[in-house]
């Protein structure tokens, strides 16, 4: 216990900040000395000193931070309101990929459709999709969260892991066992335009400019809205907020329509993006999310997103110079690093839970 | 609803006075002499009885994270790294994998000729305990000072890196060309289980297996019962009620939980190990993070916190996951014109159990005592009648 104590005393938000920052600096000197292989030549490979592989990173790292943003969000809001950590969330977002590539093949969405056509097209997948997926997360809540709000927490986190194994076996049943190709609508990967050698393709673009309107316009609604104060309210203190005529329960619920309709776009965004689903890409998903909601300091709306964009650069950098196949444990890894200094995260307070 | 259970209980309390005080004693006496005679009366390798030995030591499993959650209240979400580490303690130690080792004890056989490291298999299981010990002590510091969900998401961090690290430790080096593990491929000739006067066991004859796994089985039974009534199975319940009354009462907080850690894990272990010569290879693809629900719904199902909820959830989950579900039930979605059959969805089937029971009867099939007047605040009742009536001095 006490060296615990005195490396977390030493350490707070700034030994969390060192631990994140360790590896893209380790990778850029690596790169600057060593070099990297950017191609072959003559059957050469070409070696390059520079860092436009490490932007290269960065830049992917960032777009694909803007998906687990958007699904870490919705952990971060239901943990704020009933301290629950919402299992099933992750498999929502993937029923979300799941319909909106369903309805691509219903509008007859496909490779040669124009593109005033396609706009239209995923307009109507996006409204869709954040519709099903926040629907769908409040029919949870009310089944299997509800019922149990006064019962001790084990029992509504044993019913999330238990709904979330129910979402994936609807997904392995809908579209089968392995990984599913779907069009790849916006040919992701067609190089817009490029910044010093690093390429900035369609896809990133496309998870950006989803992203960003979201986030702001969730903020807003938070902040600015009544519906938003009667959240921060409940979130503060139910009983409280009770007596001063809030309506708690349709509070909650709506923070789980919020949370799902993020978690719906996300699933959009995704399927563009990777240009493939399968039924276990949400567990993923999930559990990597919820390191970044963890990460920003849950509960807390501004933690979640910059801990979905930390979490998508380690990601990448890790896909991409460990191999995908230890990603997940360097960010299980890393969640244990932050649990162990800085339990209540980058931006988050001082909770009973986190101590 | 009310007046059933009253009905019920007095009906117990007649049974109860009718039969003799060692009834109890004598009935315990007769099931386990029932169960060493049973296998006598099925075939030699029927099904029935290797879903019975998988489902022993699914019990054995479900004993162990009944410590960990049951007793101690510590949510773990990643039990399955025991199951990894105690199988692969078994591949490690009784196979031919390290094959530039030439350590033989206590084997016989082409075990006993072979290169590797081929240790007698309750050596094994021994060293199994041991690392998993250790194992379960390290993945319980990081939470000692995390509180409820938070212990539930580093255990399923660390469940999930033992996952990865088993996948994909065939690249991973130990020197002189060998790997950590075999990953998907799996380390496959590992040894079977010899005992002087028994000999080896083959899959051949299923007898040996099972009175092997249900010793194994009594003994950690018999353990959990020493356990819970001793000061530190009392600590462990008095940390999972109250933290903070707990600690100020003198109870040492790091050494109680690491050590529902420890012995929680130890016993998930030795099953892995079992299963692991049981199933004659050790797979990384057995530890995926559905087995840990899996195992946590067997404790959930049968009772947080009871050894016969644990024991009984064990089997119960054990017999439909092995016996009901692949091979009675299997094919009734495509009776109904559905195209996919039962074994595809079992976790599905699991997780709906998981939400079906915490909603309807969340005590559990077999509740802990403590838990029940819980669960169904008789104690809240019994405060009330003695207030009305005025008692002086409170329960007596």
């Amino acid at each position: 216990m006490k060296p615990l104590a005195a490396v977390r005393r030493f350490s707070g938000r700034w030994g969390l900040v060192v631990a994140l920052a360790i590896l893209p600096i380790y990778y850029g000197i690596r790169d600057l000395t060593h070099g990297y292989q950017a191609g072959l030549a003559n059957g050469h490979p070409v070696i390059h000193h520079d860092l436009s592989h490490l932007g290269f990173n960065l830049v992917q790292g960032l777009s694909n931070g803007a998906i687990w943003a958007l699904i870490a969000i919705g952990y971060t809001l239901v943990y704020g309101i009933i301290e629950l950590i919402n299992f099933a969330h992750g498999d929502v977002f993937m029923i979300g990929s799941f319909t909106s590539a369903g309805l691509w093949g219903t509008l007859g969405l496909g490779l040669t459709t124009g593109v005033l056509g396609l706009i239209a097209g995923l307009i109507v997948t996006l409204v869709v999709s954040m519709t099903v997926c926040g629907s769908l997360n409040v029919l949870i809540e009310r089944v299997a969260y509800r019922p149990l709000r006064s019962a001790p927490k084990l029992a509504s986190l044993i019913t999330a892991v238990g709904f979330s194994f129910i979402l994936q076996n609807v997904g392995l049943l809908w579209l089968g066992g392995s990984p599913q190709g779907v069009p790849d609508l916006i040919g992701e990967s067609q190089t817009v335009f490029s910044i010093s050698g690093v390429p900035i393709v369609r896809g990133y673009i496309l998870a950006i400019l989803v992203m960003i309107p979201l986030v702001l316009a969730l903020g807003w609604f938070i902040s600015g809205t009544r519906a938003g104060r009667a959240m921060r309210a409940t979130a503060q203190d139910p009983e409280a907020a009770r007596l001063m005529g809030i309506n708690v329960n349709a509070t909650i619920s709506l923070t789980f329509l919020l949370g799902g309709m993020l978690a719906g776009a996300a699933g959009l965004i995704y399927a563009l993006y990777e240009t493939n689903v399968w039924y276990f890409q949400g567990f993923q998903a999930g559990l990597i999310a919820f390191t970044a909601a963890v990460m920003g300091g849950i509960g807390n709306v501004r933690g979640a997103v910059l801990g979905g964009l930390i979490i998508g650069v380690i990601q990448a950098l890790s896909d991409s110079r460990l191999g995908p196949q230890w990603t997940e444990a360097v960010v299980f890894g890393y969640l244990i690093v932050i649990m162990i200094l800085r339990p209540r995260g980058l931006l988050g307070e001082e909770t009973r839970e986190a101590g | 609803m009310s007046e059933l259970k009253a009905q019920f209980s007095e009906w117990r309390a007649a049974i109860n006075r009718v039969l003799p005080p060692w009834f109890s004693r004598a009935l315990a006496l007769s099931l386990i002499v029932i169960a060493i005679i049973a296998p006598f009366f099925f075939a030699k390798t029927s099904g029935f009885m290797n879903a019975t030995i998988i489902a022993f030591a699914f019990a054995v499993m479900s004993l162990g994270l009944n410590v960990v959650v049951g007793f101690a209240g510590l949510l773990d979400l990643g039990y399955v790294a025991f199951y990894a580490l105690g199988a692969y303690s078994l591949g490690w130690f009784g196979s031919d994998f390290f094959f530039k080792a030439h350590i033989h004890v206590g084997v016989s056989g082409i075990a006993a000729t072979e290169s590797g490291i081929h240790l007698n298999f309750l050596l094994i299981l021994i060293a199994a305990a041991l690392i998993c010990g250790l194992a379960g002590m390290i993945i319980g510091l990081p939470t000692l000072r995390l509180r409820g969900d938070y212990i539930a998401i580093v255990t399923l961090a660390f469940g999930e890196i033992v996952q990865v690290i088993a996948v994909n430790g065939q690249s991973v080096s130990v020197g002189g060309g060998m790997t950590l593990t075999a990953g998907n491929l799996g380390i496959s000739a590992v040894d079977s289980p010899y005992f002087p006067l028994i000999g080896n066991f083959t899959l051949l004859n299923l007898r040996p297996w099972y009175w092997l796994i249900f010793v194994i089985l009594m003994a950690v039974l018999f353990v959990n019962l020493r356990l819970r009534d001793s000061r530190l199975g009392r600590a462990w319940v008095a940390l999972r009620e109250d933290e903070v009354a707990a600690v100020s009462m003198g109870i040492p907080l790091v050494r109680t939980k690491l050590s529902a850690y420890a012995i929680g894990a130890m016993f998930g272990g030795m099953s892995g190990a079992f299963l692991g010569t049981y199933y004659t290879t050790v797979n990384a693809g057995q530890f995926q993070f559905g087995f840990s629900i899996f195992i946590l719904a067997m404790v959930i199902i049968g009772g947080l916190g009871s050894i016969w909820g644990a024991v009984v959830g064990g089997m119960l989950l054990g017999y439909i996951n092995q016996y009901l579900i692949p091979d009675v039930l299997n094919t009734l979605p495509q009776k109904f014109g559905l195209n996919f059959s039962l074994t595809q969805i079992e976790f599905g089937i699991f997780g709906f159990m998981l939400v079906l029971v915490m909603i309807l009867r969340p005590q559990g099939l077999i509740p802990e005592r403590r838990r029940r007047l819980e669960m169904t605040s008789e104690i809240a009742a019994e405060d009330a009648q003695l207030v009305e009536s005025g008692a002086p001095g409170g329960p007596a």
